[in-house]
């Protein structure tokens, strides 16, 4: 066998640790490319089931009916998927994959940040599928905002991830404690976030602590993106929405990684 | 500078749960030489774990320290890290992962070039018997499959040191002999020094060259497995005899000679616990002819590791295990979380 440079691993960078955790995170996902498709019946549900409703209610087109709830649907895909992802790493607590890895020489940092950070390539894959199983029944996206929207999901993303990953370091082998913080989370975020159905209709103070929910921001922002409304203030809202969460869900989640152990 | 690849001075760990503390380790010291097999031997909740656990930079000591590989574990634990390879009580490799991807993402979180890698990961294959589902996920794998990948990841970067944790615990006995032959393998062809923790007896007597005895947190003994057997634990002779009378006449001569208590564990035999069983044996059987006392069965067991650690602590391996699992305490706790 050949022999290994063993000063090589110590005093690495942090950079190329989180490139290497992330691209052991994305292994399974390139393996198993359709898992990532098959993530997509839910929102997929939510799109052929409800889009009638919406039109039913409101008597509008399919078409503007789309355009106000498939952004909706895009957001929904991020905060369901990335909101659950914690529940991998506690697993891999459990079972002692993840003990193996901080005994590596791979800084603390890095190993929230990659798995962090993987959780782009599903997004911006289901992200486009989305787009296009859409596409034939009407609903259109200007480009560029498309392209701008990607950004701020994979940004949110990232960052939601991270708390995922906190909360499953904090609550370790309890996996009833994950799951019952996430859910207790996730529909309150979904529901005032007028993804589903606008908030106008409802009481004011509905209103008022919508304006504090980021999944509301970034969903406003992708609906005036995608309509190319790049002038809106709404957008600059969900970029900051997005890119404070990443902040705030890396900081959280890297502090949480560097106590665990 | 000294050459020893472990070096522990008063590694002590206690575990606060609510008000009170538990002293999962105390006190505990020694040196390991390069290139030996060193065996922790111990009940469950023995602190072997949990020493491990400190020696691997996972969890820092409350008090004392350690050199491993030439560096501290408090102050430059990625030195150490880099250095050194880990297969906890758990599966190593993550779920979903292929058997061979995870092979070259262990390579690459140690800074193997990937095409050193590759190599490295297909010899590892090889030598593991692992050939035949390098594809497949670790999911899919079976109790000793995970248990050979462990061992291959924590081969990975070649470290010239590896910490097994109850690397066969769970294991069928074929398996174990199977892992236990690849272990034997690998470190005749590098080298490797291998520290383990088990808590079967047969493994630490039959494969490490030193075996330290834990227990409540301590090394209470620290030899190799024949000179343990030979100072703490005597061979069982027992002989047999026509008649309860026979057996009277012979318990004076066989008391004199092995210079030890005699017991009977019935009328017509006597039994007794001495050094050199082997030589006495003949021996006793020559004299008592030439008395005129015919032995008519006669047995000499050797000592094993649980006679070392039942005359150690008063209890057998095992008792001390059941009277773990009946009363957790949350020193394992901390050992396994």
């Amino acid at each position: 066998m050949t022999a290994v440079d063993i000063t090589r691993a110590a005093g690495r960078s942090g950079a190329r640790d989180t490139f290497n955790v992330m691209l052991r995170e994305l292994r399974p996902v390139a393996r198993d490319p359709f898992s990532v498709i098959f993530s997509l019946v839910q929102p997929l549900v939510f799109l052929g089931l409800f889009t009638p409703l919406l039109i039913g209610t409101s008597g509008e087109s399919t078409a503007d009916t789309l355009a106000w709830f498939v952004p909706g649907v895009l957001a929904m895909i991020v905060l369901f998927g990335t909101g659950a992802t914690g529940s991998n790493l506690q697993y891999e607590m459990m079972t002692g994959s993840h003990e193996r890895t901080l005994v590596a020489p791979l800084s603390r940092a890095s190993l929230l940040a990659g798995r962090a950070l993987k959780e782009v390539v599903p997004i911006v894959v289901q992200v486009l599928v989305i787009v296009a199983i859409a596409w034939p029944f009407g609903f259109r996206a200007n480009p560029l905002g498309l392209l701008v929207g990607l950004v701020i999901l994979a940004a949110f993303g990232v960052g939601l991830g991270s708390l995922s990953y906190a909360l499953a370091l904090k609550t370790k082998d309890r996996e009833w404690a994950f799951w019952a913080v996430q859910q207790t989370l996730i529909f309150p975020l979904l529901i005032l976030s007028g993804m589903l159905l606008p908030l106008d209709a409802g009481p004011r103070w509905m209103t008022v602590v919508s304006t504090f929910n980021p999944v509301n921001w970034v969903v406003q922002a992708e609906r005036h993106l995608m309509a190319g409304d790049f002038a809106h203030a709404a957008v600059g809202w969900g970029v900051l929405a997005a890119a404070a969460t990443a902040a705030v869900g890396l900081a959280v989640g890297i502090r949480a990684m560097k106590v665990s152990d | 500078m000294t050459t020893s690849i472990i070096e522990a001075e008063g590694l002590t760990k206690q575990f606060s749960r609510g008000k009170t503390t538990v002293d999962a380790v105390t006190d505990v010291s020694f040196t390991v030489e390069p290139g030996g097999l060193v065996a922790f031997l111990g009940p469950n909740g023995a602190g072997k774990s949990t020493t491990i656990r400190m020696l691997t930079t996972l969890i820092p000591p409350t008090s004392g320290g350690a050199r491993v590989v030439g560096h501290d574990i408090a102050t430059t634990p990625e030195q150490v890290r880099a250095r050194i390879g880990y297969v906890g009580q758990g599966t190593s490799g993550s779920f979903a992962q292929r058997v061979r991807d995870e092979l070259l993402s262990q390579g690459a979180f140690y800074g193997v070039p990937a095409k050193q890698a590759k190599a490295r990961a297909d010899a590892l294959i090889e030598s593991l018997d692992l050939a035949s589902f390098a594809t497949r996920t670790v999911q899919q794998l079976s109790g000793g499959q995970k248990r050979r990948l462990d061992i291959a990841l924590g081969l990975m970067h070649a470290p010239p040191l590896i910490f097994l944790d109850e690397p066969s615990t769970g294991l069928d006995p074929q398996s174990r002999a199977n892992l236990w032959q690849h272990i034997l393998d690998l470190r005749e062809q590098h080298g490797t020094t291998v520290f383990l923790t088990t808590h079967y007896l047969d493994e630490a007597d039959r494969y490490a060259e030193r075996v330290m005895v834990m227990d409540a947190g301590r090394v209470i003994a620290d030899d190799t497995a024949p000179a343990l057997k030979a100072t703490l634990a005597g061979d069982a002779i027992t002989l047999g005899f026509a008649s309860a009378a026979d057996a009277d006449a012979a318990e004076a001569t066989i008391g004199r000679l092995a210079e030890r208590a005699t017991t009977r564990p019935d009328a017509t035999t006597v039994a007794a616990n001495v050094d050199d069983g082997e030589r006495l044996l003949p021996r006793l059987i020559r004299d008592l002819d030439a008395q005129g006392l015919a032995v008519e069965r006669a047995t000499g067991v050797p000592p094993t590791l649980d006679d070392v650690f039942l005359a150690l602590t008063g209890r057998t391996l095992r008792e001390a295990d059941a009277a773990h699992e009946t009363t957790p305490t949350p020193a394992t706790e901390g050992a396994s979380s």
